[in-house]
């Protein structure tokens, strides 16, 4: 997309990340550090700009700079070409964009006539004593039993891969007839996907040859082999308190001890005291406002977060991080480079006039069935809400909305499920056969794990084992690698079943599953 | 009266694209020029023939009294997997000389689409400068574009939004943000037609400043409001369709 000449391209991307740092707190953070550093001593008139600059990189300003524009590189795409329309860059291909669009306003439709059946507002502000009420139970608000009965999730995974089975290029040629043109999984739309090779390449440091917590740090192996330096070079990181560094070295798995500040250098989190102010900000937003999203959060959390062995006891959490979450305008950022649009709304008896437009919910996100799922495991990790908060949200604008919204970018749900269908194709080419045979099309097996990171159905342990490499490799792509996995290593029974539910049956437990050795031996130890 | 409702940055009205004669200070305006419609190239009878042709030619005319010194190419790609660019060029010797003149190929198989089966790059914005070029791009006087497109799959390949820019003439207006022209290179762009700095140079660098405004420009963030409310209210109706 960027096809400028390299300089141009170059002095585009500075001038895009400064016009985005500016502003920040990190830009007033580091002006009062330079005028502090007046005073100092070694902070000489006539080398000012060296000295200050000296200063910075000592103090470990510098570093945090750094980490910035690091985080900065990291989830936005690089500058379109200057003809390229905005909508370019949330996504490029027109009819990946009229299908997003047509799939938006379906969840429209389906929010407003909930809203329309049941009488009930999408926003109400809150009377006064129901306000109180709110105040005092935040922290228990999972002790509340609303009856949700008469509200339904507004979609639910299967409804979104029936849209994506639909997704057609209107210029490539879907004929009737079976040839080549055609592909034999569910989705029909030709992205670019990489091969096992490419595959081998992207991600070789989970190589046979390297260590990988999560294969060398069990109990049989002695940790001084791998485990202990790994360790020592985590807490190492750490202290330097580099991001890139950081995101090199969880591609080998986080220690336990180590995973909540490595998660938090990587995504550039610090929990500063306006961070947790923002935090106090949206909470007493929520309790201003009820929205009828909230009863859909309430009852997400209900439905799947609340029935999870593991994750039952964080339901109080849940609630404090998804209502807050509703309402945080910081979050529509992340749709300039998204292929999704806010809805939109006005005042009511505003309708049409501009200055009373407003997007619903506040962050622009509707949340649909799981979609808690996607809270739930960093839980495990963080207890001071504002922190959880704000881990969530940062993983959200960089990774999640991917696994939602219909486009061409690699992570992408699209890609996902072309790359887990064209994996299991092509290294498994009978099963692949077999279960399209007998109606159980592997993609709508797997659909559902990819599309909540595989949250609630592998173990904790070896969720977060998954996570580190999401955030190591700021893709994906892992997802559907490992669901291509895990048909490999159940593929003799699967070869035998004879029907969709029975196929179902057997993919139904992945919680005795070991993620790295299952990713080692798809992409390492397979016979191509 | 309510005071406006805070947009997001991304809300923004978007920059103008090129050539759309917006009045930007610096960016040269694109020569006016005649695109024709692809021609595929096939053998055989076109109607009855069903095997894809896979190339096509887009011929650009140039009026015939102002040969162009060309600076880049801009389009917007649609299912091209490779061009080749050629030239006829006014020379000198031609002056009083019937006759066709030479086609010259500035650009070879030049690659859009990496991967031609799979979409990326399908529908990419491309810019191509003149010092990619294999030849002299001087006094330009008829253009062809070679499309090629070696995979079946596609219906249709072409090339959209097709604009020739010249080398800029224009000299550099003031008003544009100070910080701006430190970023830039040292030397301050000149008027070309005193000719005593290397003309590729400067005018890679007004196109350089250029872009570099039109990102600051589009980009006015204010800081973020962070509310979500019209003073105070967020009494809202359904959810609109547009």
């Amino acid at each position: 997309m960027m096809m400028l000449e390299q300089d141009t391209g170059l002095s585009l991307a500075i001038a895009q990340i400064v016009q985005r740092l500016k502003g920040s707190s990190l830009h007033s953070q580091l002006e009062r550090q330079a005028r502090g550093s007046l005073h100092k001593p070694e902070i000489k008139l006539d080398s000012l700009k060296e000295d200050i600059k000296e200063f910075l990189k000592t103090s470990g300003w510098e570093k945090r700079l750094q980490n910035a524009v690091y985080s900065e590189l990291n989830v936005f795409p690089s500058p379109c070409h200057p003809a390229a329309p905005p909508e370019h860059m949330k996504e490029p291909l027109v009819y990946m964009r009229k299908a997003q669009g047509s799939w938006e306003k379906r969840i429209l439709k389906s929010l407003n006539s909930m809203c329309t059946e049941l009488s009930i507002p999408l926003a109400r502000k809150r009377p006064i004593g129901e306000q109180k009420e709110l105040l005092n139970k935040w922290n228990e608000m999972g002790t509340d039993e609303p009856d949700l009965s008469l509200f339904r999730p507004v979609y639910a995974p299967k409804d979104f891969l029936e849209v994506l089975m639909n997704l057609r290029n209107p210029n490539y040629e879907n004929g009737d007839q079976p040839s080549f043109r055609n592909h034999l999984g569910l989705i029909q739309v030709p992205l670019k996907v990489k091969d096992i090779p490419e595959l081998r390449d992207y991600f070789s440091e989970l190589g046979l040859n390297t260590g990988q917590l999560g294969i060398d740090d069990s109990t049989q192996v002695p940790p001084e082999l791998f485990e202990n330096e790994h360790v020592r070079v985590g807490q190492t990181v750490l202290t330097e308190q580099d991001s890139a560094a950081a995101q090199q070295y969880v591609r080998q798995g986080c220690p336990t001890a180590l995973r909540a500040e490595l998660w938090a250098l990587i995504l550039n989190i610090s929990n500063q005291p306006e961070d947790i102010l923002y935090y106090e900000q949206l909470k007493s937003n929520v309790i201003q406002h009820d929205l009828l999203v909230d009863s859909l959060i309430y009852k997400d959390v209900k439905l799947t977060a609340s029935n999870d062995d593991y994750y039952f006891v964080f339901e109080d959490y849940l609630y404090q991080v998804l209502l807050c979450f509703s309402r945080d305008t910081s979050v529509l950022e992340h749709f300039s480079y998204s292929s999704a649009t806010p809805p939109k709304s006005y005042i009511r008896g505003k309708l049409g006039l501009e200055e009373y437009a407003v997007f619903y919910p506040p962050n622009g996100v509707i949340p649909f069935h799981g979609f808690s799922m996607y809270v739930a495991p960093l839980c495990f990790l963080y207890h001071e809400p504002s922190k959880l908060y704000q881990i969530f949200r940062e993983m959200y604008v960089r990774f999640f909305f991917r696994l939602h919204s219909i486009s061409s970018h690699p992570s992408g749900i699209v890609s996902l499920c072309l790359l887990f269908e064209t994996l299991l194709q092509t290294h498994l080419p009978q099963l692949f056969y077999h279960l399209r045979e007998i109606g159980a099309q592997p993609l709508r097996i797997s659909f559902k794990w990819m599309v909540r990171a595989f949250s609630g159905y592998l173990a904790t342990d070896q969720l977060l084992l998954l996570w580190d490499r999401i955030l190591g490799y700021n893709s994906l792509e892992i997802l559907a690698v490992l669901a291509a996995a895990v048909f490999a290593f159940r593929a003799v029974n699967l070869m035998e079943v004879t029907s969709l539910a029975a196929a179902e049956a057997v993919l139904a437990d992945l919680s005795t599953l070991k993620v790295m050795p299952l990713l080692q031996i798809f992409l390492f130890a397979t016979v191509t | 009266s309510a005071s406006p409702a805070p947009e997001p940055c991304w809300m923004e009205p978007p920059a103008p694209s090129l050539g759309h004669g917006a009045g930007f200070p610096m960016a040269p305006d694109p020569a006016l020029c005649t695109v024709r419609s692809p021609v595929a190239l096939q053998v055989g009878d076109v109607k009855t023939d069903l095997a894809r042709p896979g190339v096509a030619v887009i011929d650009v005319a140039l009026p015939p009294t102002q040969p162009l010194d060309l600076q880049e190419i801009v389009f917007k790609n649609s299912y091209t997997a490779f061009l080749t660019v050629r030239v006829q060029r006014r020379r000198p010797c031609d002056v009083g000389r019937e006759g066709a003149r030479k086609w010259v190929t500035c650009l070879w198989n030049h690659c859009l689409m990496p991967s031609p089966h799979t979409e990326a790059g399908s529908q990419d914005y491309f810019s191509v400068f003149r010092h990619q070029m294999l030849c002299d791009v001087d006094q330009v006087t008829a253009v062809r574009l070679i499309l090629r497109q070696p995979s079946p799959v596609w219906l249709h390949f072409t090339l959209e939004e097709l604009r020739l820019y010249p080398r800029g003439q224009q000299s550099l207006q003031t008003g544009f943000p100070s910080w701006l022209s430190n970023l830039a290179p040292q030397q301050q762009p000149e008027n070309l037609h005193g000719g005593v700095p290397d003309p590729e140079k400067v005018s890679t660098e007004v196109q350089q400043l250029w872009v570099l405004t039109e990102m600051i420009r589009a980009n006015q963030t204010a800081a973020r409001i962070g509310r979500f409310d019209v003073d105070g209210c967020y009494d809202i109706n359904l959810l609109s369709y547009t």
